[in-house]
């Protein structure tokens, strides 16, 4: 079916090669091409010098970092940990709302409230941040509705409250994916054989018994994958979120590692330094996906990448 | 489930619902009637219906020009990216599914090992820089041009396309990009509508290319020029802008929270118009994602 000519070179399997050529090096430049830059962390990097230029500084920038950055370190680390704890502590919240989700007998009502919840996934960050400042900035509706109301007598502060920040930047995050997040799971449900349930009820269990016995135990193992990814994620919390709900007055909380990185590497142009942070958190992020990925194997028998 | 055995949690269930889908409907309400109020009466409060409807807000924010020439750019970006990532994508999952392939294996590991690393913020910004993207519409365009997980999607449905109906148009003598165009392309439209709404989307919502990357006034993004408006201290210190109280006195009857409100909801709106496509194809595109996983 091919014009093979018995010598010479076939052009037509060759085509294939020629067309998928361009994107290959459309790849190259933009996914191989940076992980070159991680040897700017090994120099002390000029921009306008060039790498060939720069003087070769060992191991220099790991050592600010850990040693006399150290301080620096810690602090983005805490906040980096406190918001992916958060996070990953209201990680059953998606599968409640699924499970209470299915209870729901009115499919159009069912249809209605999926079809509201999933939309805040889908505007970006600054629009989220636009929303926050109509509501809750001191003039916002909600410190207006509060004081007509004289249930309190000062604006509340919640953009600029730094104790606050970590609980607040949560609620914000669990507000914009719970729906969306929820959806994986409605369809770990539609997946439960119905049998199950008709078998239930005639062995009389009620509502609770088919929750707790049938569907919970049937979305248990896509609960659990996605539980390990976020353990692995642990280090990327984002740097969108934090970096729109940025002000000097809650910076000390909610500075996590990629806003340091883009401080760092960006807004004090200090290329070789950010980098250096970067490669610390992939090689991080990149051992804890293996050993989450090895554990999952000897747990469950199933690897997750 | 047929027969409600506990009215109580039924009754509560309900309520939870109605309180989330308040929680999560009510922001974007409040915005579009703040933007559809006359300014002056909207800063005394409102908050379940417009007061002196008027769509003046609109069209005054609508001369502003950096908001329609910027409006303009985000749907540049949108369609034109959009339309090079599923071009991209497509013939790259056709073209790795053909056994003749030469190097085979190895090309569709090199695409799909892209997913697992990540060079970081300032090496990408680096690179960018280098390779002239900065300051230059391409930035939008090329970086997300060929994405290793559409492809996968892509791969494994053309992979189930019957074999048949391009083994026939070779016969007539079609060359592979014929077919690709005529036939593959077509009948590949379900996967393809989804990762183009998803492409979409994320395309109009992106920003921070453009913040690290992009000064060019003539090259912001409609996000951009919200979050700046957003920050009126930006505003005041950039010389380029328009100062938010300015602007108010000028067009008279505008205050910043009502230019504030109308902006973002001419960047939501497109978002709303695509979402009933994103509802009907999201659940699509999530679950060949969990079995790719």
């Amino acid at each position: 079916m091919f014009k093979t000519t018995t010598r010479g070179i076939n052009w037509n399997r060759l085509s294939l090669l020629l067309m998928i050529l361009p994107f290959l090096i459309l790849i190259f430049l933009f996914s191989y091409i940076p992980l070159f830059g991680w040897s700017y962390a090994f120099f002390d990097y000029k921009p306008g010098l060039g790498l060939l230029h720069s003087p070769f500084a060992g191991l220099k920038y790991f050592h600010l970092m850990f040693f006399e950055q150290g301080s620096e370190l810690l602090r983005v680390l805490r906040n980096t940990f406190a918001l992916s704890f958060l996070g990953i502590l209201l990680s059953p919240l998606p599968v409640v709302f699924a499970v209470l989700l299915n209870e729901l007998r009115s499919k159009s009502f069912r249809k209605l409230v999926q079809t509201v919840t999933t939309l805040p996934n889908f505007v970006s960050w600054i629009i989220v941040y636009s929303i926050v400042v109509a509501f809750f900035s001191t003039d916002g509706v909600v410190n207006q509705l509060l004081m007509k109301l004289h249930w309190i007598s000062e604006p509340t502060q919640m953009l600029s409250n730094s104790e606050g920040t970590w609980l607040f930047q949560t609620a914000l995050g669990v507000w914009k994916s719970l729906g969306w997040s929820s959806i994986i799971f409605l369809a770990a449900i539609a997946g439960i054989d119905a049998e199950l349930y008709d078998a239930a009820k005639v062995d009389g269990a009620g509502r609770y018994r088919s929750i707790f016995h049938i569907t919970l135990p049937g979305i248990i193992p896509t609960f659990f994958v996605l539980l390990i990814l976020s353990i692995s994620n642990i280090l990327s919390v984002g740097f969108e979120q934090y970096f729109v709900f940025y002000n000097p007055l809650v910076a000390d909380r909610i500075e996590t590692l990629d806003y340091y990185v883009y401080r760092i590497g960006i807004a004090t142009n200090d290329v070789s330094f950010g980098t250096a942070i970067s490669i610390a958190k992939s090689i991080v992020s990149i051992t804890l996906l293996f050993s989450v990925n090895y554990l999952s194997k000897k747990m469950r028998g199933q690897a997750i990448i | 489930m047929s027969k409600v055995n506990n009215p109580i949690f039924e009754v509560l269930n309900y309520l939870i619902q109605i309180l989330f889908v308040l929680i999560c409907l009510y922001p974007f309400y409040y915005i579009f009637i703040y933007s559809i109020s006359s300014p002056q009466e909207a800063i005394k409060g409102v908050y379940l219906l417009p007061t002196n409807l008027t769509l003046s807000n609109y069209s005054q924010i609508m001369q502003l020009d950096n908001i329609s020439w910027s409006f303009l750019i985000s749907m540049l970006r949108t369609i034109v990216g959009t339309l090079v990532t599923v071009f991209s994508c497509a013939l790259c999952a056709y073209i790795v599914t053909k056994q003749e392939l030469h190097f085979r294996k190895i090309i569709y590991r090199y695409i799909v090992i892209t997913m697992y690393f990540n060079a970081g913020l300032i090496p990408w910004y680096i690179t960018m820089k280098m390779i002239g993207l900065q300051n230059n519409f391409l930035l939008y365009v090329l970086p997300s041009a060929v994405g290793a997980f559409y492809i996968i999607l892509l791969k494994t449905f053309i992979e189930q396309l019957p074999a048949s109906l391009e083994e026939s148009a070779m016969l007539d003598g079609a060359n592979y990009f014929t077919i690709f165009r005529k036939i593959v392309f077509p009948l590949s439209m379900p996967i393809i509508a989804t990762i183009a709404v998803f492409s979409a989307v994320s395309q109009w919502n992106s920003w921070t290319d453009n913040y690290f990357l992009v000064s060019d006034e003539r090259l912001q993004t409609l996000q951009m020029i919200l979050y700046n408006y957003l920050n009126e201290a930006q505003i005041l210190a950039s010389s380029n802008n328009i100062n938010l109280n300015d602007v108010g006195s000028n067009m008279k009857r505008l205050t910043p929270e009502s230019i504030k409100m109308t902006i973002t909801m001419i960047v939501t709106v497109p978002i709303m118009l695509v979402y009933p496509f994103l509802q009907r194809y999201f659940v699509k595109g999530l679950m060949l994602g969990a079995i790719k996983g």
